[in-house]
């Protein structure tokens, strides 16, 4: 059943359920901050409405730079910016921020130690119909290995604007990562929200797996938790969205009695979520464990549920890899 | 405000610019590892900037109303820090530890690493954005400091570069001045064979820029050439500084082979010689 101390959305399987995407929530947190702290500054790179920077563009102008199509330049005014005492926010594509830019950000944000938050938007195969060229499939992984940066992965809205709050409250880089499309709303106002905690969003009495699942994904994978408990298997479904620094702790905890282990992320399998745990486990406490996630191939446009069926990634998937994970042990 | 340039002060800078490229082959040397014809050809610009055009307080590095100096082609900074240690920034005794275990003074300039360095860099055309954010601030917090970023002419390839040059251009942002180390050379070879650049002036007007050209082995001029991109409010000002790679060492002068590469010790007890007769001849040479 659905964690009842998290405060979840009871509608979360109902054909009725709100919908939202996560990058509204970056909009509306970043107009939170930009209200509350004079020092966040926001630098756009031709993208503004798409991710919905616009909504502090129009209230701040003053705090509010747009910087073309330029995603190196955007990078390196923000450090400038961040050594000065100010709170960048940069938002573009994922593919070409922190992806075309990738060396900047180390070199002028990340290793320089710049306060800079570094929001990736249309992330994943869910940007569909542009096609792999836009749909940011490694973003998790060549940020993950970077020292001195946190990355957050909201589930919805909702929790987006959280992320997005949260972020201006540590002096680190954020990498920040949305999605494009509407999708389920599964927390609610009254959610907690803790940077660096997994949280369970799907408990039962002897589970025999743990799905940690991240982003909107998180939505297919409770769908899959509650089928496989009408037929009789029970699992965990924990929401991961902090993949650094990662709950090592929430890890041993949430896997303690199922030992078997699910990730699910729409990602590339190599160096995201799944690849964070299992490091983790590796040296620790090590359990099977399988992977779902772009299956280190490119997609291609389409609609993104018709992609994440062909791609094996959507609810099918998952109870298919939580049984074969089972009988692994 | 930039002080006026007395006859005996102008000495004192180039007996210090001598004093600057004898430290800057002692500390080469000692390292193993390096460049030795960028950093000796922008001697006198950084020994200018340290020692008269910079409004700033080497015992407070941090203090929020200084002159910004973002060095964009980092792989010159064993020139930086000769000029920082001469001018008090730390003692010239760490100048040994350029490229070592455990030194402040990293092969390519860290931030966080030694107080006084603006920015991280190393990795060529990222110095103008950064300069930009910083000038940004300035005029965000109302400040009248000014930001100064020096940049190699090769590293002018860079796509990066002209991202950022449309994007000072439409700030209009007078508060930033830009000099372009232009020594004609880059790893490859001759900068107009690798990739050219001229007409460069025209190129950075295009881009709405102020353009100024200056010898950069003239302290009094390069002075007067800030002095004077002060005085432009409605637009960014690129001085051009003319340099000769390896100035001052007559067997690297002009030779690109000598961009990325050290002198052995027998080259820097030439080199030495050299320098300790020089003696702001430099200066004279241009009368």
């Amino acid at each position: 059943m659905l964690n009842p101390t998290l405060k979840l959305n009871s509608k979360v399987f109902d054909s009725d359920v709100e919908l939202k995407p996560t990058r509204a929530g970056f909009g509306e947190g970043l107009l939170h901050l930009g209200e509350t702290n004079p020092n966040i500054v926001a630098l756009s790179a031709d993208l503004a409405e798409s991710t919905y920077a616009h909504l502090f563009a129009e209230k701040f102008p003053e705090r509010f730079f747009e910087i073309g199509i330029g995603e190196q330049n955007m990078a390196a005014v923000a450090a400038g910016l961040a050594v000065t005492g100010k709170i960048p926010f940069i938002s573009s594509y994922a593919t070409f921020s922190p992806g075309k830019n990738w060396e900047t950000i180390r070199t002028t944000i990340i290793y320089n130690q710049a306060n800079v938050k570094i929001a990736g938007h249309h992330a994943g195969i869910m940007t569909g119909p542009d096609g792999s060229t836009h749909q940011a499939t490694e973003d998790i992984a060549i940020t993950r290995c970077w020292p001195n940066i946190e990355i957050y992965v909201p589930c919805d809205a909702i929790e987006g604007k959280k992320a997005t709050i949260a972020s201006a409250a540590t002096t680190s880089p954020v990498y920040l990562r949305y999605t494009r499309d509407k999708t389920p709303t599964m927390t609610t106002d009254e959610t907690p929200f803790e940077v660096g905690k997994m949280q369970d969003f799907w408990i039962t009495d002897n589970p025999q797996a743990t799905i940690f699942a991240t982003g909107y994904m998180l939505h297919y994978a409770l769908v899959a938790a509650k089928e496989l408990e009408e037929e009789g298997f029970p699992v965990l479904v924990v929401n991961v969205a902090t993949i650094k620094p990662l709950d090592e702790e929430g890890i041993m905890r949430f896997t303690g009695h199922t030992k078997a282990v699910v990730t699910v992320e729409d990602h590339q399998v190599m160096g995201g979520l799944g690849g964070a745990i299992a490091e983790f486990l590796a040296k620790t406490n090590p359990l099977p464990m399988e992977f779902i996630g772009l299956q280190n191939t490119f997609a291609e446009s389409g609609a993104w549920k018709e992609l994440i069926e062909k791609y094996n990634m959507g609810t099918k998937s998952i109870k298919e890899a939580v049984k074969k994970v089972t009988a692994r042990k | 405000m930039i002080d006026e340039l007395f006859d005996d002060k102008l000495k004192d800078l180039e007996l210090k610019a001598d004093q600057a490229r004898q430290l800057l082959i002692e500390t080469l040397l000692e390292a193993g590892s390096g460049h030795s014809a960028g950093p000796l050809d922008m001697a006198d610009v950084f020994i200018a900037f340290y020692f008269h055009i910079l409004n700033h307080d080497p015992k407070n590095p941090d203090w929020p109303d200084r002159d910004r100096l973002v060095l964009s082609n980092g792989h010159i900074c064993p020139i930086r820090y000769v000029t920082m240690a001469m001018a008090g920034y730390f003692p010239l005794e760490e100048l040994k530890t350029l490229r070592k275990i455990n030194s402040r003074l990293q092969g390519h300039p860290h931030r966080t690493a030694l107080p006084g360095l603006e920015t991280t860099s190393g990795p060529l055309g990222e110095g103008l954005s950064q300069a930009i954010g910083i000038a940004l601030a300035a005029k965000l917090d109302k400040k009248s400091y000014y930001t100064y970023v020096i940049t190699g002419d090769g590293e002018l390839n860079e796509g990066n570069i002209w991202e950022a040059a449309m994007f000072a251009g439409k700030l209009k942002l007078n508060n930033l001045i830009a000099i372009v180390d232009r020594n004609n050379i880059q790893i490859d070879g001759f900068t107009e064979d690798v990739m050219p650049l001229e007409p460069l002036r025209a190129k950075f007007e295009a881009f709405n820029w102020h353009v100024l050209e200056v010898d950069a082995h003239n302290i009094r001029s390069i002075i007067d050439k800030i002095r004077e991109a002060h005085s432009i409010y409605e637009k960014p000002t690129l001085i051009i500084a003319h340099s000769t790679p390896g100035m001052g060492v007559d067997f690297m002068e002009k030779d690109f082979h000598w961009h990325g590469k050290p002198p052995n010790k027998e080259e820097a007890k030439k080199a030495l010689d050299e320098l300790r007769t020089l003696q702001g001849k430099i200066m004279s040479e241009h009368k």
